[in-house]
C-alpha cells in the first residue's frame, strides 16, 4: 500500500506531462488526488506493511502529516481545475509594475505538483532519516518550479531565494544525519541503519555531545524549511508570490513535512534521555517565531505575507508545544491539523481575491462582502478561525496548550505565548476587517456569481477546521494520542 | 596513510584558493579539482582492499563532482556571456583571512571534541569543517547567483567527506541518491539562473530588492 501511495503521485506526474489535452490533464491530476486521498484513509482501516525492506513505514505521527498532505492536496487539486482554466495561455501583464510575463506550461505545473505529493508522502511515510532528508530535498526541487509560475521578476526573486536557502538549511540537515551517525557509531556493532526502529534502542548509549550537535544541526535545516525564526527569510516571499493553491500546500502540508524531520530528531533525543535539551530549544525557536510574526503581522499591508507571517506564527506554537511536552504535545498536533485546514482554505480564499482585485494589498483590496459575498464570509470566518476564536478548532487547541503551560508551571511562556496571540489578533484583525467591510472600489468589477469551484474547496476545509472545535471524535482523540505517545508527549 | 593526508592538505588549499579567487572560469575548475580529490577519499579510506562498494561510490563522486557538476556549470556560464569577473560583497582578502580563521577553529575544534576511537583519521576532520565553512562563505559573501551555487557545492562537498568514514557497507543507493539529489538541485539551480539572467540581464543577485516588508 506504500509503494501505491508513492506511485500513484509519480505516475501521475508522467501522465501530466505526456497528455496533450489540458482537460485531460486536470482530470488526471484529481483523480490522482482522489485515489492518493483513499489510499491514505484505507491506511486507517488496515494498517500498511512496511514496504522497500523496511525503508517506507508508516507510523502515526507519519500518518497524521500524510493525512493533512492528501487531504489538502484534494482541496488544492479541485481549486486548481479553475484556477487553471480562468488563467489560460499567452501573454499577461503584471499588475504591480505592468511588465508582460507569461505563466509556466501547464504540464510541468500539474507534473511539479504530483511530484510535490510523492515528495511529501515520501517524507510522511518513512521512519528512516536518510530517506526522509531525500523526501525533504525532493519537496524544494519539485516545489521550486511550482513558486515560479508566474515567470515575472517577483517569483524569480522568491524562488530563487527558496532555493538557495531551502537547499542550504537542507544541507545543514544533512549535516545533522551525519553527527547522529558519529554518535551511534560502535565499531563493534555498527548501526544496521539510520531507521528509528535501530536507533531508538541504541539511544541511551549514543554519545551525547554528538547527540545535541546533530539536533543543532537539524533543528537549523529543517528549521529552515519549516520557516521557524530567524531562518524564515524564504517564507514571506514564496508564500506570497507562488500561485495560491501552491501558498496553501506549502504552508499546510510542506512545514509539517520539515516539522516531521525535526520531530524525528527529538525522538531520538528523549529516547537518549536529553528531552529537555531538545525540548528547551524547541520552546526558544518556537517563542522567537510567534514573537518575530507579532512584529512583522503588526502593519502588514500585504494579505498574502500576512498569512504567510501567521505560518511563521503557527510553526512557533507548534515548536512551542512539542518542546514543553506532556499534554502540551496533543495540543500540538491536535494545532498541526487545525492549522493546515485552516491555513489552507485562507490561502485559496486569497487566490479568489487575488482574481478579482489584482492587488495583495490589504489597502486596495476593499468591500469583499458586497464584492464577493461568499468569499467575503470564508475571509472573515477563516480570519476568526486563525487567529484562535471559539468555536473553531485552534481555539481549542491553544486552549489545550495553554493550560498544558500553566499546568507545567511554565508562566513566562505561557506570559509571552499569551502577549504574541493577543499582538496577533489585533494586527491581523485591523486589515481583514478593512478589507471585507467599505465599498467596492470603482475600478473592480465584481462578477454576478462565484463559481462553486473556488469557494468550494476552502468552505470544506474551515468546515473541518470548525468540527474539530466542535467535536473531536474519541477515535480521532485515541490517534492524536498516539501521535503525541510516539513523539514524546 | 600519508597519500590520505596530502589529499587532505590539497583539500585545505582548495578551499583558501576557492576564497581568493576572482575569475570564475578558475573557480570552476577548482570544483572539478575538489571533487576529483573527493573521489579518492573513499578509494583511500578502503585502501588495498577496495571493494566494489567504495568502488562504486568513487565512480559516482568523480562523474557527478569532478565531471558532471564542472560541466554544468561551465556550460551556464559560456551561454549565459556574463562577465567572468567573482563580484565579492565581502573583499577576497577579508574572505580569506575569514577561511583561514574557519581552519584554525576546525583545528581547534579537532583537539576538543571526544571522537569515536578509529572513526576520523587525522586531518578529515577539520578539512571537512573548513570546506563546509568556506562553502558558505561563498554563498553570502558573492554576488553572482552562479558563485552561490558553487558556494553551495563547496558546503555539500564538505558534508559529503564528514560522512566519508560512516559510509555504511552496502547501502551505496543511499549515498548515491544523495549525490543524485545534489545533482538535480544544481540543475535546476541551473536552469533558474539562466531565467534570473534573461529576465533580470544579469545573474547580480544584488538586483533582487523588490521583496521586502
Amino acid at each position: 500500500m506504500l509503494s501505491a501511495l508513492l506511485l500513484v503521485p509519480i505516475l501521475a506526474a508522467a501522465l501530466c506531462l505526456a497528455l496533450a489535452a489540458d482537460r485531460l490533464r486536470r482530470a488526471v491530476l484529481i483523480l490522482a488526488a482522489c485515489l492518493h486521498a483513499a489510499l491514505v484513509a484505507a491506511t486507517f482501516a488496515v494498517p500498511p506493511h512496511p514496504a522497500w525492506g523496511g525503508l517506507l513505514e508508516l507510523d502515526a505521527p507519519g500518518q497524521l502529516f500524510l493525512s493533512l498532505a492528501s487531504l489538502l492536496f484534494l482541496a488544492a487539486a479541485v481549486y486548481a481545475t479553475g484556477y487553471l482554466r480562468a488563467e489560460g495561455a499567452g501573454a499577461k501583464r503584471d499588475f504591480q509594475d505592468g511588465s508582460v510575463f507569461t505563466n509556466a506550461p501547464e504540464r510541468i505545473f500539474t507534473a511539479c505538483l504530483c511530484l510535490f505529493l510523492a515528495a511529501m508522502t515520501l517524507v510522511a511515510s518513512t521512519r528512516n532519516l536518510s530517506v526522509l532528508w531525500v523526501g525533504i530535498e525532493a519537496t524544494t526541487l519539485s516545489s521550486a518550479p511550482l513558486i515560479y509560475f508566474h515567470r515575472h521578476r517577483r517569483s524569480l526573486e522568491a524562488t530563487w531565494k527558496y532555493l538557495l536557502i531551502c537547499s542550504v538549511g537542507i544541507a545543514l540537515a544533512l549535516l545533522g544525519n551525519i553527527l547522529f551517525s558519529v554518535a551511534f557509531y560502535d565499531q563493534a556493532s555498527p548501526l544496521a541503519s539510520m531507521d528509528l526502529a535501530s536507533m531508538l534502542p541504541r539511544a541511551a548509549a549514543a554519545g551525547k555531545p554528538w547527540l545535541k550537535a546533530a539536533f543543532i544541526f537539524l533543528l537549523v535545516g529543517y528549521g529552515t524549511k519549516m520557516g521557524l525564526a530567524p531562518m524564515h527569510n524564504w517564507l514571506p516571499d514564496a508564500h506570497s508570490q507562488s500561485p495560491s493553491l501552491v501558498s496553501a500546500l506549502l504552508s499546510g502540508a510542506l512545514l509539517n513535512c520539515a516539522f516531521l524531520g525535526i520531530l524525528r530528531a527529538h525522538q531520538i533525543l528523549g529516547a537518549a534521555g536529553m528531552a529537555d535539551f531538545s525540548g528547551g530549544l524547541l520552546v526558544l525557536f518556537g517563542l522567537f517565531s510567534m514573537g518575530l510574526a507579532a512584529v512583522f503581522i503588526v502593519g502588514q499591508g500585504d494579505y498574502k505575507r500576512l498569512l504567510a507571517y501567521s505560518s511563521v506564527e503557527h510553526m512557533g506554537i507548534l515548536a512551542l508545544g512539542v518542546g514543553i511536552g506532556g499534554a502540551a504535545t496533543f495540543a500540538a498536533m491536535l494545532h498541526a491539523a487545525c492549522h493546515s485546514l485552516t491555513k489552507g482554505a485562507l490561502f485559496l480564499i486569497s487566490g479568489n481575491i487575488l482574481a478579482l482585485y489584482h492587488t495583495r494589498s490589504c489597502h486596495d483590496a476593499r468591500g469583499l462582502f458586497r464584492a464577493l459575498p461568499v468569499t467575503g464570509a470564508l475571509w472573515a470566518a477563516g480570519f476568526l478561525a486563525i487567529c484562535g476564536s471559539p468555536p473553531f478548532g485552534i481555539f481549542v487547541s491553544e486552549l489545550l496548550l495553554l493550560r498544558a503551560l500553566f499546568a507545567g508551571g511554565h508562566i513566562v511562556a505561557a506570559v509571552c505565548c499569551l502577549t504574541f496571540l493577543a499582538i496577533i489578533f489585533v494586527g491581523m484583525s485591523v486589515p481583514v476587517a478593512r478589507m471585507v467591510q467599505g465599498p467596492v472600489p470603482p475600478a473592480v468589477h465584481p462578477p454576478q456569481t462565484e463559481p462553486a469551484i473556488a469557494w468550494g474547496p476552502p468552505l470544506a476545509l474551515l468546515a473541518l477546521a470548525l468540527v474539530l472545535g466542535l467535536y473531536l471524535p474519541a477515535p480521532l482523540g485515541a490517534f492524536l494520542t498516539r501521535v503525541a505517545g510516539a513523539i514524546g508527549g | 596513510m600519508e597519500l590520505f593526508q596530502s589529499v587532505m592538505v590539497a583539500l585545505l588549499c582548495c578551499n583558501l584558493a576557492y576564497l581568493a579567487i576572482s575569475r570564475l572560469r578558475v573557480l570552476i575548475r577548482l570544483t572539478a579539482v575538489q571533487g576529483a580529490l573527493l573521489a579518492a577519499v573513499p578509494l583511500l579510506f578502503s585502501g588495498s582492499a577496495a571493494h566494489g562498494h567504495a568502488l562504486a561510490l568513487s565512480f559516482a563522486v568523480f562523474a557527478i563532482k569532478g565531471v558532471g557538476f564542472p560541466w554544468l556549470l561551465a556550460r551556464t556560464l559560456s551561454r549565459l556571456e556574463v562577465n567572468p569577473v567573482v563580484e565579492p560583497t565581502l573583499g577576497f582578502h577579508l574572505s580569506l583571512v575569514a577561511g583561514v580563521a574557519g581552519l584554525l577553529f576546525s583545528l581547534w575544534l579537532e583537539t576538543r571534541l571526544p571522537f569515536p576511537p578509529g572513526l576520523f583519521p587525522p586531518l578529515l576532520f577539520p578539512a571537512a569543517l573548513t570546506t563546509i565553512f568556506a562553502g558558505l562563505t561563498l554563498v553570502v559573501a558573492r554576488k553572482k547567483a552562479l558563485t552561490q551555487v558553487i558556494g553551495y557545492l563547496g558546503a555539500e562537498n564538505g558534508i559529503f567527506l564528514l560522512g566519508t568514514p560512516l559510509s555504511g557497507q552496502g547501502s551505496v543507493w543511499l549515498e548515491l541518491s544523495v549525490l543524485l539529489d545534489v545533482f538535480v538541485a544544481v540543475f535546476v539551480m541551473g536552469i533558474a539562473i539562466h531565467h534570473i539572467n534573461k529576465t533580470f540581464e544579469s545573474i547580480d543577485v544584488g538586483r533582487f530588492c523588490s521583496l521586502r516588508d
